[in-house]
């Protein structure tokens, strides 16, 4: 292995093209906890993006008027803000409020550090799509259908769990996969608050090697395929998912 | 007050319901006794879909009494999984689970909601497929089956629940043509066997055939009523006789 | 016979779905979002106003420098209509490449439209800020390429990855009836394509394009990143110019999303009119 890694560095004595993240092994570690941070962001992220959409959904469901508004309201300023200003309005702005907790050194710091403000900005965006995805998905569910479970003799919460659950999660999984490889491609807005994901420590990088381009289309090769594996995997698990002749 | 088997099966009297400000039945009284077969016909929006989901519970009646086995469906305190377990119906779009497998379809009332033995429930639901002729159709989605087809899986859900009575409402009217026959002569060997039928419909020559009264509805009234012979050959009110010649 | 067995299962789908189109109502009205940030705005406001009286107040602050944030804003939405402009025009192309005859350039589309899709917003403004020349010359003559211009290049890159889908979904989604049907009146490929296919999905176009174009509005704040003096970059310099001040960060932030919400919000509205309107009309 060591060998292969070598060879990159030979391949920036001869021709000049610059990989210190394979030869070098303290940047190749730190590209690699890049990777590791965008993944566990991201997974974080999809984890309470879907508790949000679940829990907006059924919210909007409500009887009561000021519980549905507030639920519309949240999803409409924060699909129609830019996600960057979130970001920054959750951690300057109300970061700055919350109380400082002392740290194991005697000092002062935020009670929250900016990998857990990237992941509450990022999860309330991508759940503000994930409750109109999901509502949607309830509503395609034809009324007949839910009418035939009860005919047959089917409570609510039996129709809830055999009938409109498992065909409104259906319906609405190209929608939520498409939402999930967002919100990937968003946690490099977390860059601008520096936490220590791919596109931050590829600037690292570039900054102490002075090796812009070569690190540019490292970081857009690797995005693609991040993010095209993402697609895969979705794509085939959607196709597993399918029923003859239910959707198009 | 018990129901006796000499007394009629399902006892409509004057049944009034409005969806708002319109008024759909005015007043609709009929008995259908153990064993019969009974056919609703009547032009598109005479109420004769509306009078049989009331039967079922689906709607609610604003003003009169249906009586199912001599329990009252018009009651707020209606045990409707009782109901439901007396009256099976089959829908004019079919409205089978499109994520279960036709078998699947079948067993799944009997499994979820009277919670019987898996085992017993699918050797009967087998029987049932192929009942209704459509055996080695048993694992296909509804999504691969023909229309017709997936109205006599329909059939085959609802029989699964032992039914007393069933509802059909324009069972056929969604299908394609050379689809029609086979869904009409299951309902046929339905009838033959004795199970007592009330069936919403556009097909007079099976409903001369197979019933043995039948009731023409006109804009939420019953206008007329009689047995086929003497209703299609001497039918007197002057909106049944316009009607059966537009339509014979 | 296989294609009408699965449409004749099809209706209960498909009323299902146009219910829930129809239904898709966004019964929050404008004011709901603006009464939010609003009252957002004024409870820092007043609960900070009052901590520090010796500096000068909340409200001061915010409008002395409302006018430069708005000139920002201004900035933004130029950039905005460039980077959609050009990302329009590249993607229409790049989309009827992926439509096109011939295997290699219909290939070779998808992939350049797969590349940019799949990358992030940001690292394609990156990829633009730091591999664009600063100036380049044509016929002996120097054009300097300011950072702005960098910046909306680089933002019209993933415009036009998606516009190329756009157009791509578009023309796949018209029946192929009317290809059939214009091929047996003797139209050519390029006739059928201009005259029949393409006015008939302009109207399919138009929401996705617009949702589009709103994305990108709020993705014009990322230029702030690379160093561009937009809006979000203007407050930074404000906040910091009235001595970094805490109390002032949720207003001013505040103030920025409002704007982005007033101009977003409607698009947003409209496009859903647009898509419930053509959805009936089918």
């Amino acid at each position: 292995m060591e060998t292969f890694f070598e060879w990159f560095r030979v391949l920036y004595d001869d021709t000049g093209i610059n990989l210190p993240f394979l030869y070098d092994s303290y940047d190749r570690g730190r590209m690699f906890d890049g990777f590791l941070m965008t993944i566990k962001l991201s997974l974080v992220c999809l984890f309470f993006s879907v508790i949000i959409g679940i829990i907006g959904a059924w919210l909007q469901g409500s009887s009561l008027k000021w519980t549905r508004r507030i639920i519309n309201g949240y999803i409409q300023i924060f699909r129609n803000t830019p996600p960057l200003v979130q970001l920054y309005f959750f951690y300057f702005a109300i970061g700055s409020l919350l109380p400082k907790v002392q740290n194991d050194w005697g000092g002062q710091e935020p009670l929250l550090g900016s990998f857990a403000w990237a992941a509450i900005s990022l999860s309330f965006f991508a759940g503000a799509f994930n409750v109109e995805i999901f509502r949607s998905g309830l509503e395609a569910v034809p009324e007949s259908t839910v009418e035939a479970a009860e005919a047959l003799g089917f409570n609510r919460l039996q129709v809830y769990t055999d009938i409109t659950l498992p065909l409104a999660f259906r319906v609405c999984l190209p929608a939520l996969n498409n939402n999930l490889v967002n919100l990937v491609k968003t946690t490099t807005l977390a860059y601008a608050i520096a936490v220590p994901e791919m596109l931050y420590e590829a600037n690292q990088i570039w900054s102490d090697n002075v090796n812009v381009t070569e690190m540019m289309l490292f970081l857009l090769v690797a995005y693609f395929l991040l993010v095209g594996v993402l697609v895969w995997v979705m794509n085939s698990w959607e196709r597993s998912m399918k029923i003859p002749g239910y959707g198009s | 007050m018990s129901w006796t088997e000499d007394q009629p099966m399902v006892s409509i009297k004057d049944v009034h319901k409005s969806f708002g400000d319109l008024e759909v039945l005015k007043g609709v009284s009929l008995d259908v006794k153990k064993g019969e077969v009974i056919c609703i016909i009547g032009p598109s929006g005479s109420g004769k879909s509306t009078l049989i989901r009331c039967v079922n519970a689906l709607n609610d009646i604003q003003q009169g009494s249906i009586r199912v086995e001599g329990q009252e469906v018009n009651d707020p305190d209606l045990n409707k999984l009782e109901l439901r377990k007396k009256v099976g119906m089959v829908f004019q779009q079919y409205n089978l689970f499109p994520h279960k497998t036709a078998v699947q379809n079948v067993m799944m009332a009997p499994l979820r909601v009277l919670k019987q033995d898996k085992s017993a429930v699918e050797k009967k639901a087998r029987a049932l497929i192929k009942k209704v002729r459509l055996e080695g159709k048993e694992d296909a989605f509804p999504g691969e089956l023909s229309g017709g087809q997936q109205q006599r899986v329909a059939i085959a859900r609802s029989l699964a629940m032992n039914p007393d009575v069933m509802l059909f409402d324009e069972v056929t009217a969604a299908l394609d043509p050379e689809t029609v026959g086979e869904v009409l002569q299951t309902i046929k060997d339905l009838a033959e066997d004795g199970m007592t039928c009330i069936l919403v419909t556009h097909e007079m020559g099976f409903a001369r055939e197979v019933a043995d009264h039948i009731y023409f509805t006109d804009r939420g009234v019953i206008v007329e009523h009689g047995p086929p012979a003497s209703f299609f050959d001497e039918a007197k009110d002057p909106r049944t006789k316009e009607f059966l010649s537009q339509i014979l | 016979m296989k294609h009408t067995s699965a449409q004749s299962i099809l209706p209960v789908l498909l009323q299902g779905k146009g219910k829930a189109l129809n239904g898709f109502d966004f019964s929050p009205k404008l004011w709901h979002g603006v009464i939010l940030l609003a009252v957002c705005l004024l409870t820092s406001t007043i609960s900070f106003a009052q901590s520090a009286p010796a500096k000068i107040s909340v409200i001061d602050a915010l409008f002395r420098w409302m006018p430069l944030l708005l000139q920002g804003f201004v900035f933004n939405l130029v950039i905005s209509v460039f980077a959609m402009a050009i990302g329009t025009a590249s993607g229409a192309a790049l989309g009827l490449g992926q439509i096109s005859p011939n295997v290699a350039i219909r290939k070779v589309c998808w992939f350049v439209t797969q590349f940019f899709r799949n990358s992030p917003w940001l690292v394609l403004l990156f990829f633009a800020m730091f591999l664009l020349p600063f100036e380049f010359s044509v016929f002996g003559l120097k054009i300097p390429l300011p950072d702005w211009l960098k910046a909306t290049v680089g933002l019209s890159l993933p415009v036009m990855a998606n516009v190329s889908e756009i157009v791509r979904g578009a023309v796949n989604s018209l029946p192929s009836g009317q290809w059939e049907a214009a091929e047996s009146l003797a139209f050519s490929r390029r006739q059928t394509l201009w005259e029949i296919i393409l006015p008939q999905c302009v109207k399919r176009m138009l929401p996705p394009w617009m949702n589009l174009y709103a994305i990108l509005t709020m993705a014009t704040v990322l230029a702030s990143i690379v160093g561009v003096s937009e809006v979000m970059t203007l407050t930074g310099q404000a906040l910091a110019a009235e001595g970094g001040r805490t109390d002032l960060l949720a207003p001013f932030y505040s103030f920025v999303l409002l704007i982005f919400f007033i101009y977003c919000y409607p698009i947003a509205r409209w496009t859903v009119y647009l898509e419930q309107k053509f959805a009936v009309k089918g």
